[in-house]
């Protein structure tokens, strides 16, 4: 009760007073290397959001950290952290490629979206059972099996990529190019609507299908028996345990699903720009989506804003680095890692202070008024 | 027990040990404590009584320095001080025993006494001047306890004993007991008065803060009654009376004894043969433990926390693994590997009021009418397809907190937002409105005003006049002994005997303390 703040304040107020403080400091970092900040800033927006193509970059890689954000959210409610949504989404691609090679010569791209999409999530999902399970039963840490896990993909895919997918004579570790049965159209019509066009972002369906997996995430956590079940087994144990709530049964399949949304993020990429898969192709979207879940607050409309936030760094950054060469790829990841630092870890810098202020208006504001009210202590 | 030999004529010159002045504070919109003022006489016991939220334990902490009041001042003996914090506190001569005792359980008695006041990194020399200090203590006030003995293995009463130990060694003149009594057998507490009298004999001032009356009348000179936020009343305890104060307390007249008829039992709905459990560590918590629960009657677990009351429960319920035994529920036997919990046992009739809420019984960041439901969530009325029914979910909560006047009557409200009492009527409204055969209540009336007792006591008798069979586990004897039919004493496990409620409360605490034979020798017949 102590530390009550309005929800405007806790939704608002407090991740918008963090990034200003990253921003800060970033800019700190900038005047270190001997450039304007204030530039340094502009360039950084206007390549994220100054035109068409920069806005289509930033929705694009927004898109992926919608699936891994999701994917760390859905894990959190049930009181587990999954760091392994980078291997779950690369193990994913198995799935999105095996479609795409499979149909792309014979049915458009709308008859092999929906057996991609299974197939991610399939993928995906499997990657997760075995640290889920071992989680469950045995207890063995998921932080630990999860990230081992992401290793463990990695040497995989490199493995299957080379001896499996690639086709013979080439020298790139990379499955063939889909044929259009395979590719995802883009949502440039949705640019034109607004006036606007995508030159040449890969900014595609994958989008929508994420917007779609928020809603399905927040119907799933706040409104089925199975997210009840989710949430109380994260939050209380031990009342989970008095609930009936058969706890092996609840950490696995939140596992799966968080699994699940993890591998989906591997459409976007593969289906939805480079109709191919690739070594390494998730690109740390799977740890970008630890940030956005923690920033959004595991909410799904919160993770959708965080998403576009760290989008618009790839994306802004990547332009930044372009226009000012002092400023190198290195540079922005330090500027992201500073986001990640302030919205994130130090999500709770500006709290005590706020609850302190806040306190001590509404004392004076309703010390006079209806002092009988709370007794609830 | 004597008590007034001197109780409120030394207050003519000297000026009062602890006084003070208008003192409030706020949290947020609350008032937890309004213009409270207040004069302890040097050498007096002062008692401090009020419901959960009364604001008391905000008091102490101003008192200790954990908190800084907004408004008012505080006096030792009769100058104005600043506490700023508890080294503040310990500096002016004010010792604090709280109710959780802040004890390093792997240390020994001696490596606690001096923490906080090691005086430099090498602590021999730390040791040995306490060790001499520590024996001049207990020679002083008959506090004997083994300066070697390790924390853990100690029984609860000599813990509690330490930490007066420890207040006393920092120079405390001033000693705060927060809830002293809520761990003790009766023996104990009456050990733990004469230890108070004597420190009282010793010149030692003392505030002792409990919701207990009969501790107030036994023990202290004068009280002081707390209420929302406000001191409604200060009397000589001499001049007063339970009745006086417990109207003062709530703000109405109380019912302490609960009204009920003679037990009607009928069938045995509940059957509990040879129950042995353990606990992680292979330790027998529950011995070989048989008994039978009629329809239509309460039967009550008296016993020191910590003796098995707690496993014995859970086992019932399902929620933890037996080892041996059977337990029947309504004729079927239930599946004890601990496992079965929750669904199908409720679906039978069982309902189970944990004696933990906070840690058990509540999700406490969860909605009010989320809580409603925990453990009945597969129950159909509650979905729709795999989605939660959130209307009939809604509707459900608000019908029952109508009924059981939960406060504020908000089912959006969040559950840690409620208060103690409040969270307890949640959780009895979730186990008593399904008309269970069998009804588990552990520790119902734990952290719980008196106004919210008196409701809760009432509802459980009433639930015994629909026939339904009811095991009580409670900590609080009185309140075994008013609602229970029978009374089964549990001492390391065991079932040591069992007696009527008209057994006096002597002869039950020798039972729970582990004597067998009373001490006019009357033996039990198993």
């Amino acid at each position: 009760m102590k530390h009550q703040l309005p929800k405007w304040v806790d939704y608002g107020l407090i991740p918008l007073l963090n990034l200003i403080t990253a921003f800060l400091v970033a800019g700190l970092v900038v005047l270190l290397v001997g450039e304007n900040p204030l530039e340094a800033a502009y360039l950084l927006v206007r390549g994220a959001f100054g035109y068409g193509g920069g806005i289509g970059y930033t929705l694009f890689y927004a898109t992926n950290f919608i699936f891994t954000g999701l994917s760390v959210a859905v894990a959190i409610h049930c009181g587990l952290f999954n760091i392994g949504s980078e291997g779950q989404a690369y193990v994913g691609g198995i799935g999105v490629a095996a479609a795409c090679l499979a149909l792309d010569h014979y049915v458009p791209w709308y008859v092999t979206f929906p057996f991609a999409v299974l197939g991610a999530a399939a993928f995906g999902a499997a990657w997760a059972f075995i640290p889920a399970w071992l989680q469950a039963k045995r207890g063995s840490h998921v932080v630990i099996t999860t990230i081992m896990f992401n290793f463990i993909a990695s040497a995989l895919m490199i493995y299957l990529l080379v001896e499996v997918f690639k086709p013979a004579g080439s020298m790139a570790p990379e499955t063939r190019t889909f044929e259009s049965g395979g590719q995802l159209p883009k949502l440039d019509w949705l640019f034109e609507l607004f006036g606007t066009s995508l030159g040449g972002a890969p900014f595609n369906i994958s989008f929508l299908l994420a917007l779609l997996a928020c809603w399905a995430v927040w119907l799933l956590i706040w409104r089925t028996r199975l997210g009840y079940e989710i949430r109380t087994t994260g939050i209380n144990p031990t009342a989970a345990v008095y609930a009936g709530i058969p706890q092996v049964r609840t950490i696995v399949i939140a596992m799966l699903i968080s699994g699940a949304l993890a591998g989906m993020m591997g459409l976007n990429p593969i289906m939805g720009d480079q109709y191919r898969l690739q070594e390494s192709f998730p690109a740390g979207a799977g740890f970008v989506g630890i940030a956005v879940s923690l920033m959004g607050r595991n909410h799904p409309v919160g993770i959708i804003f965080a998403a576009i936030l760290f989008g618009m760094l790839w994306q802004g950054g990547a332009e930044l680095a372009f226009d000012m060469p002092k400023i190198s790829r290195d540079m922005i990841v330090v500027i992201q890692g500073l986001v990640i630092l302030f919205a994130g870890a130090l999500e709770h810098m500006y709290r005590p202070a706020l609850a302190g202020f806040f306190n001590r208006r509404d004392h004076r504001t309703d010390s006079s008024a209806v002092p009988g009210t709370g007794e609830a202590g | 027990m004597a008590s007034s030999n001197k109780s409120s004529t030394g207050e003519t010159s000297t000026p009062p040990a602890i006084e003070l002045r208008g003192i409030s504070k706020a949290f947020g919109p609350v008032q937890a404590n309004k213009d409270i003022s207040l004069a302890v006489a040097k050498g007096t016991i002062h008692g401090i009584i009020g419901e959960n939220g009364a604001g008391k334990s905000t008091l102490m902490s101003i008192l200790y320095g954990f908190y800084q009041a907004d408004k008012g001042e505080i006096l030792i003996d009769g100058t104005a001080v600043r506490i700023a914090d508890s080294q503040a506190a310990i500096d002016k001569g004010i010792g604090m025993v709280h109710q959780h005792f802040m004890l390093v359980e792997n240390f020994t008695v001696l490596e606690n006494i001096i923490l906080g006041a090691e005086g430099g990194n090498i602590l021999n020399s730390a040791l040995a001047n306490a060790r001499s200090e520590l024996e001049r203590l207990e020679r002083e006030y008959a506090l004997e306890v083994d300066p070697d003995a390790v924390i853990e293995e100690l029984p609860v009463g000599l813990q509690q004993r330490v930490e007066i130990l420890k207040a006393l060694y920092r120079g405390a003149d001033i000693l705060i007991l927060d809830e002293p009594t809520g761990v003790l057998t009766p023996a104990e507490a009456d050990h733990l008065f004469r230890i108070l009298l004597q420190l009282k004999e010793q010149g030692k001032t003392i505030i002792l803060i409990t919701h207990k009356l009969r501790e107030i009348m036994a023990i202290t000179d004068t009280v002081s009654v707390m209420r929302r936020g406000e001191m409604v009343a200060t009397r000589t305890t001499a001049d007063t009376s339970v009745e006086e104060l417990a109207e003062l307390m709530v703000g109405r007249r109380v019912l302490l004894r609960v009204e009920k008829g003679a037990a009607k039992p009928g069938g045995v709905k509940l059957s509990v043969k040879g129950l042995t459990v353990e606990d992680g560590r292979k330790v027998t918590m529950v011995d070989n433990v048989s008994f039978d629960v009629r329809a239509g009657e309460i039967v009550g677990i008296a016993g020191v926390a910590g003796n098995g009351q707690s496993e014995l429960l859970q086992a019932i319920a399902g929620i933890r693994r037996a080892k041996a035994g059977t337990v029947i529920l309504d004729d079927a036997p239930v599946d004890l590997s601990g496992s079965a919990g929750g669904g199908t046992l409720r679906e039978r009739g069982l309902a189970h009021v944990p004696e933990d809420r906070h840690h058990m019984g509540l999700v406490l960041p969860f909605e009010e009418n989320e809580n409603s439901i925990l453990g009945y969530q597969d129950q159909k009325v509650y979905l729709n397809g795999p989605l939660l029914d959130i209307d009939a979910i809604r509707t459900d909560a608000r019908k029952k907190i109508e009924q059981y006047d939960i406060r504020p009557p908000d089912c959006r409200l969040k559950t840690a937002n409620f208060s103690g009492g409040n969270q307890q009527k949640i959780v009895l409204a979730r186990e008593m409105e399904r008309d269970p055969v069998v009804l588990l209540v552990g520790q119902p009336t734990r952290g719980v005003d008196v106004g919210a007792i008196e409701f809760i006591h009432k509802r459980i008798i009433e639930m015994r006049d629909q026939g339904k069979a009811i095991l009580l586990v409670s900590v609080e004897l009185d309140e075994i002994r008013s609602l229970s039919d029978r009374i089964l004493v549990m001492f390391a496990g065991r079932i040591v005997g069992e007696r009527t409620p008209e057994a006096t409360e002597g002869e039950l605490g020798l039972l729970m303390a582990g004597i067998q034979d009373g001490p006019d020798g009357k033996d039990e017949a198993a």
